[in-house]
């Protein structure tokens, strides 16, 4: 247990110190060494942390500090003393508006109610913290690895003179580490608090990283909508010190389940943070802005940080929701509907990152609609789909990021021939692509026990949106996936300039993945289901272990036709494509036209904008999850004893 | 025992003609005479089929496009010449662009004159056509297996 | 154990699928023939027809093609032993969809302009059918208590009592799936000239052998969906699928030979509101009653 205690303390301050020595050490090479180093120590620390405490049920660790207390309120005081700063050079009243009541906010609480109330137990640790431990150790120092080489493209493609951030941008990503840390591994409600706002802080400044206008109106952006969430945590916690006395978030979770309507505000309240970290619509318009970052910071928020935080938060909240009807019903509606409009909506973009933008908030959607359900088997469920997203994600950002440095383009039409351009690239590409969207792959097995957990519930609105959100999945995903497919002659490979850095993460990503869906049952019986019987007394898993099995096998015979090079020994003659008429060339589809002269076949892909167009479809699913939300609040304020 | 003349798979390509024999082609394939009956199936793409019908002459215009469909047709493949000026050029032999019948571009197995070719007659050439392909596929056969 | 009756199972399916396929695509053809006022080819004709392909040469415009298209061959077996063992009907539903996956995946790979285009619209088809099957495994697991079909050899009653509407959902959506006009957008049995054939423009000789039978084998699975809806407790009660079955059959073949091609926006439309009303209405008469 000790060692337990002490390795979360290490994954807590270490990131800490790095972040500060990296903001010391500027030049390139020393850099490369300190991010390297620690990201390995800070991953073997999260596995070993996770190996010693296999099955482990929710273990609370004793730990108390009145100091601490007040570190954690002065830091989100100094975030939202920073965030005034910029909103002053930028001149935003809107993110000044949110610090000054977030301040007040913190002030109030901390002085007025908080003091008698005391968390003998400040940290825990439980299967789920430490699924998202791996996450975040492991997924997000490859990423922070990655951004090694990754930046110094990015620095050489900026223009000449331009100033090198880079020893900011590092700390950062170490900051966010530990922010998460403390999220996860926080018993206590406020310290927890403080990393809530801490991720939102270091986010903006990574969103903003480049300085263009277009990035500071995105950060602005995060920022409201966070800020906002943040503010929700905080009246959450209000509602916590006045009606339950207690900032344990077990204790919180426990009094919840046994008696709903004395925690329906806090719950809502914490509900609605979550739905706005997690960049559910109408928050939506938050993560694409992001998309402006630097690709780890995409990578970055969209996988193992950031929106995983909303959703975790909303996965501990499930049992609670379960019991309670207002605010489930809210979660479920706004996640369901969030994933099934933005599968529609990815399916008329073109801009890979849009597309895996809007693919991250889908699936962040179907997770948040999971915890609304909160039923055992959602659970089992949502931690799958939190594990294999944030794995996948990560994989198809480092690969678009460094398919943008090669090809000049993160369009999916450039995309073309990419088989053949940058051939390994390609092929990581495809694999993470197919654990999004199709079966075997986890995704898809998790998507499954959704489907059953929803079936079982008798929530009809989720089959359906599940239905169809899963048909239009199908199609952005497959469109792109042939895209890359397609091979032609032999372009000259542009693949042999990617640093080993970008190399080492890549391939990371990759085996995690393919380890991740062979062992999935595994997986299942030593870390999720732990988790879902110390919650429930239930087990979650509704997919027999033959079919996960079954499906393992095929996990491995596609990986094989993938990386194995079948059929690269074929004794069969080349053939040049139909052209219907003279070909002229086979590489570039171009023909013999009626004047003899020579045209070029273009094909572009499908993007359907008429049906599936933004414009269409984003102005229903906000307009809708406003209502469903100012409803629930309403709702769960006139229930609670607040009111009554 | 060979499948080929089992199910002889065209392809039709009209060179520079009246439409005559176009016509008449596409007669056979119709329900009055079912070339299905015998496996005959209407492709339109060359590396599906097996029987290339050719009707109409060969001009300066067309020639790569014949030799295109013929080199993208997988072996084994026969070339079926309908009509007279498939075979020959017919009238127009002599005209400032035309080059003659089809065999100035490819090889042809069959030659079906007419003008215009007659259903009756095409199905003649094309079974003979069909014990053409029987042959080259044995013969093909026989090369893998020497190989 | 189910993991063992599954590869029996895939094994069985991959000897008697093509065989029942192939005589199934060879009385589609004879009775079209008829229909058409012809007397049309030998029942053996697909038989011979695939034969033949094997028997040509051996070529391709890239390495991966043909192993793409016998991947997706494979999962379509797998996806039929997994149901005629009587195992999971949405492992069966995504196995062939993946399936579906790997033979879109085979014509984007050549980059040939009509194979995309082909390629295009089966990716289309497929978010068109989706939503429909994913409800009827769920009408399904409501119907049976149980996602296995085995399940339905214990029933008092054929499941399609409770779910009909589904099972009229379903015969909508197998016009798509048995690429019948006129929903045979990427790939047309008929009209071969059609975009080249779409999906399958590049794919020739052996290579198409394979799609040829990876379709006798994907019919066979999708008219075992329709059987199952009829499968009580009862053994008499297979005789009786099994002449559903061929009337449904009978009845594709007649929409196929009535009805032209329609356009891609009146395929998704339709298939997606016949989803919602079908599927939707009937899934949640079974969740609330």
């Amino acid at each position: 247990m000790e060692t337990s205690f002490a390795l979360i303390g290490f994954l807590i301050v270490f990131p800490l110190v790095v972040a500060a020595l990296l903001l010391v050490v500027r030049p390139e090479g020393p850099r490369k060494v300190v991010v390297c180093i620690s990201a390995a120590l800070i991953a073997v620390a999260s596995v070993a942390l996770v190996l010693m405490n296999l099955g482990a049920s929710c273990t609370l660790l004793a730990f108390e500090s009145e100091a601490l207390d007040f570190v954690g309120t002065g830091v989100s005081l100094v975030v939202a003393a920073v965030v005034i700063g910029f909103a002053i050079r930028y001149r935003n009243l809107w993110a000044a508006l949110l610090a000054v009541v977030q301040i007040a906010g913190t002030l109030v609480l901390e002085f007025v109610f908080a003091h008698e109330i005391e968390v003998p137990y400040g940290l825990y640790f439980d299967s789920l913290s430490l699924l998202m431990t791996f996450i975040i150790g492991v997924v997000g120092s490859g990423i922070c690895v990655y951004a090694l080489g990754y930046m110094e493209d990015f620095q050489a493609h900026e223009p000449a003179g331009a100033k090198d951030r880079r020893p900011t941008f590092f700390a950062l990503m170490f900051v966010f580490l530990s922010a998460m840390y403390v999220i996860v591994f926080s018993n206590n409600m406020e310290w927890m608090y403080t990393g809530w706002e801490v991720t939102t802080l270091c986010s903006f400044l990574l969103i903003g990283y480049t300085k263009t206008d277009e990035a500071i109106r995105n950060a602005f952006r995060q920022i409201i909508m966070n800020m906002a969430g943040g503010i929700g945590f905080l009246v959450a916690l209000y509602a916590c010190a006045l009606t339950m006395g207690t900032f344990s978030f077990y204790e919180f979770l426990v009094m919840g389940a046994n008696n709903p309507q004395l925690a329906a505000l806090a719950v809502t309240a914490l509900a609605f943070a979550g739905i706005t970290k997690a960049a559910q619509m109408p928050f939506h318009t938050w993560l694409l802005g992001a998309m402006v970052a630097p690709t780890p910071t995409s990578a970055l928020l969209h996988s193992s940080t950031m929106v995983k935080a909303g959703v975790f938060l909303l996965v501990k909240l499930a049992p609670v929701l379960h019991v309670s009807p207002a605010p489930s019903v809210m979660v479920m509606l706004v996640g369901g509907i969030t994933f099934v409009l933005c599968s529609f909506m990815a399916i008329s973009q073109s801009n890979a990152k849009r597309v895996l933008a809007y693919s991250t908030i889908a699936n962040l959607g179907l997770i948040v609609a999971c915890a609304g359900v909160g039923t055992a088997e959602a659970v089992w469920a949502a931690c799958f789909l939190i594990l294999f997203h944030a794995i996948a994600k990560s994989l198809l950002f480092l690969c678009v990021g460094t398919a943008e440095h090669h090809i000049g383009s993160r369009d999916i039409e450039d995309m073309d021939l990419l088989f053949d351009r940058m051939p390994r690239l390609a092929r990581f590409m495809m694999l993470g692509i197919m654990c999004m969207f199709i079966a075997p792959f986890g995704m898809l097995l998790a998507k499954w026990a959704t489907l059953v957990s929803f079936v079982d519930t008798h929530q009809v609105a989720l089959i359906i949106i599940l239905a169809f959100g899963s048909a239009a999945t199908f199609m952005f995903w497959a469109k792109w996936l042939g895209k890359l497919a397609g091979i032609a002659g032999t372009p000259d490979n542009v693949e042999v300039t990617v640093k080993p850095t970008e190399w080492v993460s890549l391939l990371l990503m990759a085996c995690l993945l393919v380890l991740a869906c062979v062992f999935l049952p595994v997986i299942s019986n030593v870390l999720v289901e732990p988790y879902v019987l110390s919650v429930y007394n239930l087990a979650g898993q509704d997919i027999s272990a033959d079919n996960l099995w079954l499906a393992s096998l095929c996990v491995i015979v596609v990986v094989v036709v993938l990386f194995a090079g079948v059929g690269k020994n074929q004794k069969k003659r080349k053939v040049n494509v139909y052209l219907a008429g003279v070909g002229r060339d086979d590489d570039t589809r171009s023909f013999q036209n009626s004047l003899s002269g020579t045209t070029q076949a273009t094909t572009r892909n499908w993007y359907m904008e008429s049906v599936f167009g933004e414009k269409r479809i984003a102005p229903v699913g906000v307009a809708f999850n406003s209502l469903i939300m100012a409803a629930t609040f309403v709702i769960s304020y006139l229930a609670s004893p607040l009111f009554l | 025992m060979a499948f080929a003349s089992k199910s002889p798979w065209v392809i039709h390509y009209d060179g520079s003609s009246c439409n005559g024999c176009d016509i008449e082609v596409l007669a056979t394939l119709c329900p009055g005479f079912d070339g299905e009956r015998f496996g005959v199936v209407n492709t339109g793409n060359p590396k599906h089929a097996d029987i290339f019908l050719v009707t109409g002459s060969v001009n300066e215009q067309n020639i790569g496009v014949i030799r295109e469909i013929y080199d993208q047709m997988l072996e084994p493949k026969v070339v079926v010449a309908c009509g007279i000026c498939a075979c020959s050029g017919g009238v127009f032999h002599d005209c400032y662009n035309v080059i003659g019948g089809v065999d100035k571009a490819i090889p042809v197995d069959v030659y079906a004159p007419g003008c215009a070719v007659r259903p009756e007659q095409l199905i003649d050439a094309i079974v003979a056509g069909v014990a053409a392909l029987d042959e080259k596929s044995a013969a093909l056969k026989a090369a893998k297996k020497g190989a | 154990m189910t993991l063992l009756t599954t590869l029996i199972g895939t094994l069985l399916f991959a000897i008697l699928g093509p065989i029942v396929g192939c005589l199934l695509a060879g009385l589609d053809r004879i009775i079209s023939a008829r229909m058409q006022g012809r007397v049309g080819p030998p029942l053996l004709q697909p038989y011979y027809d695939v034969r033949k392909l094997f028997e040509k040469e051996s070529v391709s415009v890239n390495s991966v093609e043909s192993v793409y298209v016998a991947c997706a061959l494979l999962f379509a077996v797998l996806a039929g032993g997994i149901f005629y063992s009587g195992g999971n009907l949405l492992m069966c539903v995504f196995v062939i969809t993946l399936s579906s996956l790997f033979f879109i995946m085979a014509a984007y790979s050549t980059r040939s302009p009509y194979a995309e285009v082909g390629a295009a619209r089966e990716t289309l088809q497929v978010m068109c059918y989706e939503p429909m099957v994913l409800l009827m495994a769920v009408a399904f697991y409501q119907a049976a208590n149980s996602f296995d079909v085995a399940e339905v050899l214990k029933l008092t009653h054929p499941v399609v009592c409770t779910i009909w509407l589904v099972f009229l959902g379903l015969l909508f959506i197998l016009t798509i799936k048995l690429r019948k006009s006129p929903f045979d957008l990427s790939m047309s049995h008929h009209a071969h000239q059609e975009i080249v054939r779409g999906i399958t423009t590049e794919m020739s000789g052996p290579t198409l052998g394979l799609v040829e039978i990876m379709h006798w084998c994907e019919n066979v699975l999708f008219l075992g969906w329709v059987g199952m809806f009829f499968v009580w407790a009862n053994p008499v009660s297979i005789a009786i699928a099994v002449v559903i079955v061929l009337a449904v059959y009978f009845l594709e073949i007649w929409i196929d030979n009535n009805f032209a091609r329609v356009k891609w926006q009146f395929m998704f439309k339709s298939a997606w509101v016949v989803a919602l009303v079908a599927g939707g209405v009937n899934v949640a008469v079974l969740a609330f009653l």
